[in-house]
C-alpha cells in the first residue's frame, strides 16, 4: 500500500535519521527512570515494522489540552523526536497544520486505510447528555459531529485505544459531582455502545509524558501492557505513593508537616492522598525530574478512578 | 510552497459565499469559524464555541481551597493563570495578606508560564499559518494553496526555531515546576501564598534555565516576528475589530498591589479606570437560559440550555459598559503603553506601544504585541529573581471563613481573567469565571453587537475561498 510506505520513507527522508538508529538510542538509555524499561533491544525491528502500519489519531473531547501539553514535556525521547521519528501522528487538533475539512477528511481517510490497525488516543471526557451537544468536534460532509459520534465511529475501527488523562480514562473533572453534561470515560462509553476494542487507561491530571510515550511504545512493540483492575499499565501505576515516598521514614517516626510550606515531614495531616494513590511519581518526578507534588505540597490522587471527588477536600486528611 | 500570493481576481465576484472552518485547529479547545465572503473579503462572521464542561456547577458545595486545583483544569496551557486568579479570589475572601516572598514566588511561577504560553502560541500554534513544516504528519496535510510567502531559507530557519522552541517551552515548564511542583497543573499556588519556600539551589536552577530562554526570546522569537512583517506586511492592515481593550493588570510589583501591566479599560478611543460592576455577561445567542442574561459575575448564573434555537455558542458574551472589548497581549500592551524593545523601536521607528497606532490592531499587530510582551515579562523575571530571598516564608495560613466573597482579577497569557467566589457555611455557594477566550471568542450579544473576534474578521481578505488561510490567521492572532 502506497500510503503505508510513504509515512516511513518520508519521515526518514525529512529527518535524515533511520528509525532503527533512533530507536537504538532510546532503548540504550540507562535504566531507572525514563521509558527504557518498556523496550528490549530485540524488539526494535518489531517496533519499526509496527510503526509503518500503525498511525496515531489523537482526538480531544471535554479536555483542557493539559495531557497534550504534558506530552510536549517528554524528555527521552524528546517531543521533536516523537513527532518526527517515533510515531506517525496523523491527527492532533492542537498541533496539526490542517484545519476544517482538510483535517477531517484526512482523519477519516487514515481511519479507513488503517482500519483495525491505527491507534486512537482519546484526550478528554465524552459528554453523552443532550445527544452529545456539549462537545462538537468538527464538520464532516457538511454534518456537525459530536464527540459521541466520533468516538463511536473511530472506536470501532481502531486497533487499540489509549484513554489519556483522568477525563478520558474515568471521566475526571467534567464527570465530578455537579456535572450536567453526562461526561464519561472511554471504557464506560464503550460498554454503553458495545464496542469491543481494547482500551489502555493512562490516567493522571495530566499523565506524566513517560506514561503516555511508554504505553504507546509498548502497544506498538509488544501489544497490550499488563493492566491492573482499573485498566492502567502496571509498570507505571503498580506501586503505592505513600509506601515509596521519601517522606515515609518521617511518617514512621511520627514527624508530620505542620503547614503547607514545611519542607520536612509527612504530608498526610495536610491532606496528602499518597496512601490511596498508585503511580511512580515518587521516583520518576516531573518536568525532567525537577520536582513532584508531594515534595512541593500534597498528592491529590489524580491517577485514581474517583478523582476528583474521592480525594476531595484536597487539603483535609482522608 | 513559498511564493503562493493571493489571487488578484476574487472568485465569485458580487456573490456571497459561506465558509465553515470546523474544527479550527491549533487553539486550546473547540472552535468553529463561519464567514461570509463577498468580493474577496469577509462581510459577516460567527464564532462557535463548541464545548461545555460545567466547572461553575461542579465547584458548588466544595471546600473553597479546592477551587485553585479544580479551576486550573479549565486550561492546560495556562493553568497557572487560573490558579493565580482563583488564589487572588480566595486571598480576598479569606482576608489574607501575602508575604513579600510569597508574592515574588507567585510571580516567578506565573511569569515562567507566561513566557511558555507565548512561545508555544507563536511557534506551535500560529507559525504554521506563515511557514511550512516538514512534509510529514502532523505538518501535512495542509491547504493546497496556503499562501506561505517566505523564501526556503527563511522557512528552514523558522522550522529550526519551531523545534528549538519545543525545547525552550519545556525548559520554561521546568522553571514553573521548580517552585510550583509540576506542570501542567501546579500544586504550589495556594490561598495565602505558595507552598515551596525557594532554596538558593532552586533559584539558581531557575536562573540558569532563564538565561537560555531569554537569549532565545531576544535573538530568535522577537526578530522572527518582525521578519514576518516583510512578506506579510498587509496583515498589519487587517483584522482590527473594535479597538476596545480590557486589561485587569498582572504581576504585583509591591505589597500595595501595583502591577507590571496596568489595570485599565480603553473604549472608543478613551482610557477609563476599571469598575467591575460594569462587566455583564449576555447569553441571547449562547446556549444558556435567557433568564440569566445581563448579570455581573457576582450575580452570575450558569444554566446550560443546549437546545436553545437561537443560540450558536457555549461561550457567554461579556461586555464592559455594554460594549465588546478584546483581551490579550495587545489589550494589555495598549493599556500599559510601555517602551518597545530595542529591536521593536528600530524596526517600527516608534518608541512606545501606542505609537504604533492603528496597525497594532491587526492580525500581525497582535503577534508583535505578544512578542514585545514576552520581552517585557522576561525583564521583570530578572527583577523577581533578584528580589526572591532564599529560605524566607512564602505562605500564610488562614482559616476558611464561614461566609465571605472574593474577587480575583489577573491576566492569563491570552488575556483578562476574573474569578469570583462566594462562600457560605465554609463551602462554595457560587463561583464564576470570566476568562480571556470568553472576552474574545464570544457570539453576538443581546444588543446585536458581534463578539470581538467576529468583528475583527469583517474586512479580512479571503481571495481564495477554497483556501481561506486568513480566517485562521485572524482567529489565532487572539490565541483563543
Amino acid at each position: 500500500m502506497k500510503d503505508k510506505l510513504m509515512v516511513l520513507d518520508e519521515q526518514q527522508k525529512q529527518t535524515g535519521v533511520s528509525r532503527r538508529a533512533f530507536l537504538k538510542t532510546i532503548t540504550g538509555t540507562a535504566a531507572g527512570i525514563g521509558i527504557s524499561q518498556v523496550f528490549n533491544p530485540v524488539l526494535i525491528s518489531a517496533m519499526e515494522k509496527a510503526l509503518e502500519t500503525h498511525p496515531v489519531l489523537w482526538i480531544q473531547g471535554q479536555s483542557c489540552t493539559g495531557c497534550s501539553v504534558s506530552l510536549l514535556n517528554s524528555v527521552d525521547p524528546s517531543i521533536a523526536d516523537i513527532l518526527l521519528k517515533v510515531i506517525s501522528l496523523q491527527f492532533h487538533p492542537t498541533i496539526m497544520a490542517a484545519e476544517g475539512g482538510v483535517a477531517m477528511e484526512n482523519l477519516f481517510k487514515i481511519a479507513e486505510a488503517y482500519n483495525g490497525k491505527f491507534s486512537l488516543v482519546v484526550e478528554g471526557a465524552i459528554p453523552v447528555a443532550a445527544d452529545g451537544k456539549f462537545c462538537i468536534v468538527g464538520e464532516f460532509n457538511h454534518q456537525e459531529m459530536t464527540m459521541v459520534d466520533l468516538v463511536k465511529d473511530l472506536g470501532k475501527k481502531a486497533g487499540s485505544v489509549l484513554a489519556v488523562g483522568a477525563c478520558a480514562a474515568y471521566g475526571g473533572i467534567p464527570a465530578a459531582e455537579g456535572n450536567v453534561t453526562g461526561a464519561t470515560g472511554v471504557m464506560d462509553f464503550f460498554k454503553l455502545y458495545g464496542i469491543q476494542t481494547p482500551v489502555v487507561n493512562i490516567p493522571g491530571c495530566p499523565p506524566h509524558p513517560d506514561w503516555i510515550v511508554g504505553s504507546i511504545a509498548h502497544l506498538l512493540t509488544k501489544g497490550l501492557p499488563e493492566l491492573d483492575d482499573d485498566g492502567r499499565p502496571v509498570i507505571f501505576y503498580g506501586n503505592n505513593i505513600h509506601d515509596n515516598c521519601p517522606h515515609v521514614e518521617e511518617y514512621d517516626a511520627g514527624e508530620m508537616a505542620m503547614t503547607l510550606s514545611d519542607a520536612k515531614g509527612c504530608r498526610m495531616d495536610l491532606g496528602c492522598k499518597g496512601p490511596d494513590t498508585y503511580a511512580d511519581c515518587y521516583k520518576r518526578k516531573w518536568n525532567s525530574g525537577m520536582n513532584w507534588c508531594v515534595d512541593n505540597a500534597v498528592c491529590i490522587g489524580c491517577v485514581e478512578p474517583g478523582f476528583p471527588d474521592a480525594s476531595s477536600p484536597f487539603y483535609e486528611p482522608a | 510552497m513559498a511564493g503562493c500570493k493571493p489571487q488578484a481576481a476574487p472568485v465569485g465576484a458580487g456573490k456571497k459565499i459561506k465558509i465553515a472552518i470546523d474544527p479550527l485547529t491549533r487553539i486550546e479547545g473547540h472552535l468553529k469559524a463561519e464567514v461570509e465572503v463577498k468580493d474577496g473579503v469577509v462581510v459577516d462572521a460567527r464564532i462557535f464555541g463548541g464545548m461545555f464542561r460545567g466547572f461553575e456547577q461542579i465547584l458548588i458545595g466544595r471546600d473553597p481551597r479546592d477551587a485553585i486545583q479544580i479551576t486550573q483544569r479549565i486550561c492546560g496551557v495556562c493553568p497557572t493563570a487560573h490558579a493565580t486568579a482563583s488564589a487572588l479570589a480566595l486571598d480576598d475572601a479569606f482576608n489574607v495578606t501575602l508575604t513579600e516572598n510569597g508574592r515574588i514566588a507567585r510571580n516567578l511561577i506565573l511569569g515562567a508560564n507566561f513566557l511558555q504560553s507565548h512561545i508555544l502560541h507563536f511557534y506551535h500554534l500560529a507559525a504554521l499559518d506563515y511557514v511550512n513544516g516538514p512534509d510529514v504528519a502532523p505538518f501535512v496535510p495542509r491547504y493546497a494553496k496556503n499562501d506561505v510567502r517566505v523564501s526556503k531559507d527563511i522557512n528552514d530557519i523558522a522550522v529550526g526555531q519551531y523545534l528549538e522552541a519545543l525545547e525552550i517551552r519545556k525548559i520554561l515548564h521546568e522553571m514553573v515546576a521548580l517552585l510550583g511542583g509540576k506542570m501542567p497543573h501546579v500544586q504550589g499556588i495556594v490561598v495565602g501564598g505558595t507552598t515551596e519556600i525557594p532554596t538558593r539551589e532552586a533559584l539558581n536552577a531557575y536562573a540558569d534555565r532563564f538565561k537560555i530562554v531569554k537569549k532565545f526570546i531576544m535573538e530568535k522569537y522577537l526578530p522572527i516576528v518582525y521578519l514576518l512583517a516583510g512578506p506579510y506586511g498587509d496583515l498589519l492592515k487587517t483584522g482590527g475589530g473594535y479597538h476596545n481593550c480590557v486589561a485587569w493588570g498582572v504581576f504585583p510589583m509591591d505589597s500595595a498591589g501595583n502591577t507590571l501591566h496596568k489595570r485599565g479599560v480603553f473604549t472608543e478611543g478613551k482610557d477609563y479606570p476599571v469598575n467591575t460592576a460594569l462587566i455583564k455577561e449576555y447569553v441571547k445567542y449562547s446556549y444558556f437560559d435567557d433568564a440569566t442574561t445581563g448579570l455581573t459575575p457576582s450575580q452570575g448564573k450558569t444554566v446550560p440550555a443546549p437546545d436553545k434555537e437561537r443560540a450558536y455558542s457555549f461561550i457567554k458574551a461579556p461586555r464592559y459598559n455594554n460594549k465588546p472589548h478584546e483581551a490579550g497581549p495587545l489589550a494589555r500592551m495598549w493599556v500599559t503603553n510601555p517602551e518597545l524593545s530595542k529591536i521593536g523601536q528600530e524596526k517600527l521607528g516608534v518608541k512606545n506601544m501606542r505609537d504604533i497606532g492603528d496597525a497594532a490592531f491587526s492580525i500581525l499587530g497582535r503577534h508583535v504585541a505578544r512578542a514585545e510582551e514576552t520581552a517585557m515579562v522576561a525583564g521583570a523575571v530578572e527583577q523577581w529573581l533578584a528580589e526572591a530571598v532564599p529560605g524566607k516564608e512564602t505562605y500564610v495560613s488562614a482559616p476558611i471563613p464561614d461566609s465571605s466573597e472574593g474577587l480575583g482579577l489577573t491576566e492569563a497569557p491570552r488575556g483578562a481573567l476574573l474569578h469570583y467566589i462566594n462562600i457560605k457555611d465554609k463551602k462554595i455557594a457560587n463561583y464564576q469565571v470570566t476568562s480571556a477566550t470568553i472576552w474574545n471568542a464570544n457570539p453576538m450579544d443581546d444588543m446585536g453587537q458581534r463578539g470581538p473576534m467576529e468583528q475583527a474578521l469583517i474586512g479580512v481578505p479571503v481571495p481564495d475561498t477554497e483556501n481561506p488561510v486568513n480566517v485562521g490567521r485572524l482567529v489565532r492572532s487572539f490565541d483563543p
